[in-house]
């Protein structure tokens, strides 16, 4: 029987520590001056530094120094005045040298902090989560293992090794250890790594796309009894390629440690792997022995000393922080707390801004990116920002509906056949033959007919019983296939029946 | 017509009175006479290099104003990368690779014109003295087909001083242009770290390798150093300075004034007496030249082997980490990608390779880094120190290159610290990263075999070797009556 994640909190304290790769969004590599477009031709990105051809020799990418300094400085870190980077040597078929160019010792962002509003069931919590280090390295090739059971390099017929990715810069962010969580923990990892996924993206230095992979998060979890001070043994799960995965796979290694803790029995030191389909997580490849990585400063490059001018300019640039953001379109666009939170959740701040900049009333266009775009998103189970609908659609058709050009009703139709592909809304409007009809004669027309047809309600209605009108109304939506402003039809024949409001 | 220097070529070519085809043809010649014996080559590259000749020809009859070395022919150490040129490293394990990219130096050479006539042998990536480690066979000793021609290099002197090229290119982790140069009787360059671009270089240890050119005279190394020489953004080691006036230091040959330091703990016990008593008279000819002698003490020099043999192989153990069987050379066995990797490695890669490997992988581990690695790197701060206050006392510092003349093939193939201390003065220019010259500076009495003369400078001072180096040479000459390697036994 598994042990409740209730039961869980209330015997056990919570220790986390979030290790996050991020892919930058540089035009070319960490080393060399290959093309880092994803999903390009299997090694058709490749050079004889990214391939580690013997020989050849890195040079550091001044892009990607200046994208991780300003990665620094938007956690609060310092930043060394001198670092370097060093050799983790190792065996792997997609790492070409066989030793990843890395920062150990030296790295350039020290001792920063997050500071985190955290939605619980308890209301918005401050969490702050300390920095211990930013640092550079390069990603290594891709295997794809075919053949065998488990799709991993142990079992397969054979594998096919792409490098286009071998070289990419990758910044690696590490928190100390996040303690007093309680039972927010699993909520406190994924808004962490989505503050950090919000930063990152401000600062316009990753795509950050964690279904991609370019941005990837190891969570490192350990239980302690309530009121112990010592560490427990932490386990660290790898795979966790989405912020509903950061929150599912913290919480489900508590369980799981709770559970082994429970039986008085230690949990094992060991990477996991974290299955989405399942929520749990099983061991990575068990080491025979401890790793030893033997670093040593890489020789063939240089230290990196940026100098304070540099550092200070780069600040200077940096974006508004997400949450200073938030705080100001809140203000502006005078939003609920509830409203507000709603629409970071869902992700959907840039494109409500984006609309709203674009003319759309902010309660308009937050409708409907909360409402019907929302809806879809989740029936697809893709993020609103992915749908084949742009700020400047939801703009426009936020302006029809003003204009009393389109209907409600309509609209929604008008936004399921742009996701579907069908064009711009004036595009969906014009194939689908969606007219309001606001002319005044069509419409006393229809009227006409639905009072001969209906001459008990209108008599009705003639005589003071306004709620009656609602028959009549229908009649003349369906005259008119939906196209009828409804709120017109409505002021219209209430005065052709002598009535009014 | 080989047996002119380079610079007396370059002339000849100059004024047309040889056309490059010719003179390629020549030394092809020459090499097909001689290196059954001497076994200097790995790789001819006959049709590539009678076409650039051609090349440099037809700009000549064009009227093009072209680079001094233009048509002149050059041997290539097989550890640099020449596009689709085989290059071994004197490995089995990289057998068969033919690079797809030209070394920065490759690049350099063929934008003056020079004319690669191939790829010389030398120990297994450069780990040796004597080029017995050589995945394929020892090279010979011009002067005594029965010795080693020095190493790593040993094949760019070897084929330098058997005439079958006026110039090669060598590299020098710890003293492999240097050693050779001296036991060969030609001159050897080690530039400054930096002065000469390691791209495509492969690299043994990246912090102490580095090229530089193999002649026959001072002014021969000084003309191709110029050509190879400079900023190269490929590599981020490389100094971003103008390349020091090398060819005017050469041809100015003046040591009035100039003083010299001569390092104390670099003579006595260990060295051969007839290599002692040439660099005395080395020495007595600057005197009379009017340079002042002075000595200097470098006391920690006495650790810079046990420094070299831990910063060496660890670097050596990361930079060939890469030979793993997957993309390029070698692949042999069966069974996982780790176990072809095991058995490649196991088939491919030499015992000396091995040794170091084993080794640095030992210095590097947890737990024995800092006594190893972390110390070695104390040691070589101050083997720069003591470079740092001897030549604030000496603008040179002077010692014999090798402590012996070229020992005999096999006599030291079981004796790895044997063979190590014959890089004992050496080294110490390599960990501080200073430059350094050796030049022939006579025959030992008691065997006939060249001694050779080296000469230390300061980081960016190369010029300084030149000067001095071929004011020196120049009065040898005069005393010889001959250049040196004319003494030596005909190989026909």
């Amino acid at each position: 029987m598994a042990i409740s994640y209730d039961e869980v909190i209330t015997k056990y304290d919570p220790v986390l520590g979030l290790e996050v790769h991020v892919e930058l969004g540089t035009a070319s590599k960490m080393f060399c001056g290959c093309a880092t477009v994803f999903g390009a031709e299997p090694n058709t990105q490749v050079c004889p530094v990214c391939l580690g051809l013997p020989g050849s020799l890195p040079v550091v990418n001044g892009k990607a120094i200046e994208y991780t300094i300003a990665i620094g400085l938007a956690l609060n870190c310092s930043i060394a005045p001198f670092s370097r980077f060093a050799r983790k040597n190792y065996f792997y078929p997609d790492m070409p040298k066989n030793f990843q160019t890395s920062q150990y010792d030296e790295p350039i962002c020290v001792n920063g902090y997050l500071d985190l509003e955290v939605e619980t069931e308890d209301g918005v919590k401050e969490f702050r989560v300390e920095i211990e280090r930013v640092h550079m390295e390069e990603d290594t090739g891709k295997s794809l293992h075919v053949g065998g059971a488990t799709g991993r390099i142990h079992g397969a017929d054979y594998s096919l090794l792409d490098y286009n990715r071998a070289g990419i810069p990758l910044v690696e962010i590490v928190t100390k250890t996040i303690e007093g969580t309680g039972k927010y923990a699993p909520l406190v990892a994924k808004a962490y790594v989505k503050e950090l996924r919000d930063i990152l993206r401000g600062l316009g230095v990753s795509d950050v796309k964690m279904e991609q992979g370019s941005l990837r998060c190891d969570a490192n979890v350990s239980l302690r009894p309530v009121g112990e001070k010592k560490l427990g043994i932490r386990s660290e799960t790898k795979n966790v390629n989405s912020l509903r995965s950061v929150e599912r796979a913290v919480r489900a290694e508590m369980i799981r440690h709770a559970g082994i803790l429970g039986k008085g029995e230690r949990v094992k030191q060991e990477t996991r792997h974290f299955h989405e389909n399942t929520g749990e997580t099983t061991p990575g490849r068990s080491k025979e022995q401890a790793e030893d990585y033997r670093y040593f400063p890489e020789p063939d490059l240089v230290p990196v000393a940026p100098s304070k001018e540099w550092i200070e300019e780069i600040r200077s640039r940096l974006p508004e922080r997400p949450s200073d953001r938030r705080k100001r379109l809140q203000d502006a666009w005078a939003v609920p707390d509830k409203e507000m939170a709603a629409m970071v959740n869902a992700d959907v701040l840039d494109l409500v801004e984006e609309s709203v900049k674009l003319g759309a009333d902010p309660t308009k266009a937050r409708g409907w990116w909360l409402g019907e775009i929302a809806r879809i998103a989740n029936e697809r189970e893709v993020p609103a920002s992915e749908l084949s609908i742009s700020p400047k659609d939801v703009a426009k058709i936020v302006e029809l509906v003003g204009k009393g050009e389109l209907t409600d009703k309509l609209a929604r139709q008008v936004v399921e056949g742009v996701i579907n592909g069908e064009g711009s809304p004036q595009d969906v409007i014009e194939a689908r033959g969606f007219k309001v009809v606001s002319d005044d004669g069509a419409l006393l027309a229809a009227i006409e007919k639905a009072i001969a047809a209906q001459p008990d309600v209108a008599e009705k209605v003639r005589n003071g019983h306004i709620p009656a009108a609602g028959a009549l109304i229908g009649a003349v939506m369906k005259e008119t296939k939906g196209q009828a402003d409804a709120s017109k039809v409505r002021s219209l024949l209430l005065k052709t029946l002598g009535q009014s409001e | 017509m080989i047996r002119q220097s380079a610079a007396d070529m370059a002339q000849a070519l100059a004024k047309k009175e040889v056309s490059a085809e010719e003179l390629t043809k020549a030394h092809f010649e020459r090499i097909s006479t001689v290196d059954s014996k001497v076994k200097a080559f790995l790789h001819l590259d006959t049709e590539g290099a009678i076409n650039a000749a051609k090349d440099v020809d037809q700009r000549r009859s064009r009227g093009e104003n072209l680079p001094t070395l233009a048509g002149v022919p050059l041997a290539l150490k097989d550890v640099m990368t020449q596009k689709g040129i085989p290059t071994t490293c004197g490995s089995k394990i990289l057998e068969g690779w033919r690079p797809p990219y030209d070394s920065t130096v490759v690049t350099n050479l063929k934008r003056n014109g020079v004319v690669i006539l191939g790829k010389t042998n030398m120990d297994e990536f450069a780990m040796g003295s004597s080029t017995e480690n050589s995945a394929f066979h020892p090279t010979h000793n011009p002067w005594d087909l029965t010795r080693i021609p020095g190493g790593s290099g040993g094949g760019s002197s070897a084929a330098i001083s058997a005439f079958e090229a006026p110039l090669a290119i060598g590299t020098d982790t710890g003293g492999s242009i240097r050693q050779p140069a001296a036991v060969t009787g030609t001159v050897g360059v080690k530039p400054t770290y930096g002065g000469v671009s390691r791209y495509g270089l492969v690299a043994f240890s990246s912090s102490l390798d580095q090229a530089g050119p193999c002649a026959r005279t001072v002014l021969d190394a000084a003309l191709l150093h110029e050509a190879i020489a400079g900023h190269d953004p490929k590599d981020s080691t490389s100094i971003n300075a103008p390349v020091p006036k090398v060819v005017e230091a050469a041809k100015r040959a003046d040591v009035k004034g100039l003083k010299i330091g001569v390092i104390k703990e670099l003579q006595g016990e260990g060295y051969q007496k007839g290599v002692l008593d040439r660099f005395q008279e080395s020495l007595e000819i600057l005197s009379s030249l009017g340079a002042e002698i002075v000595e200097v003490s470098c006391p920690s020099f006495d650790y810079a082997l046990a420094a070299y043999y831990l910063i060496a192989p660890s670097e050596c153990s990361s930079n060939l980490a890469r030979f793993d069987a997957m993309r390029y050379g070698m692949r042999t066995g069966e069974g996982s990608a780790e176990e072809v990797m095991n058995q490649t490695r196991e088939a491919g890669f030499g015992k000396e390779v091995k040794r170091r490997i084993i080794l640095g992988t030992y210095a590097l581990s947890s737990g024995y880094y800092d006594a190893y690695y972390g110390s070695a790197q104390k040691v070589r701060t101050l083997i720069k120190d003591d470079f740092a206050r001897s030549f604030d006392k000496a603008e040179i510092l002077v010692s014999p290159t090798a402590p012996t003349t070229a020992f005999k093939i096999g006599e030291k193939s079981n004796d790895p610290l044997a063979m190590y201390l014959n890089d004992i003065a050496t080294i110490p220019v390599n960990l501080a990263g200073v430059c350094a010259m050796s030049l022939p500076s006579g025959l030992a009495t008691e065997d006939s075999l060249p001694a050779g003369f080296q000469i230390m400078a300061p980081a960016m001072a190369d010029d300084r070797l030149y000067n001095a180096g071929a004011a020196l040479e120049r009065e040898l000459l005069a005393k010889w009556g001959k250049p040196l390697l004319e003494m030596a036994p005909e190989l026909l």
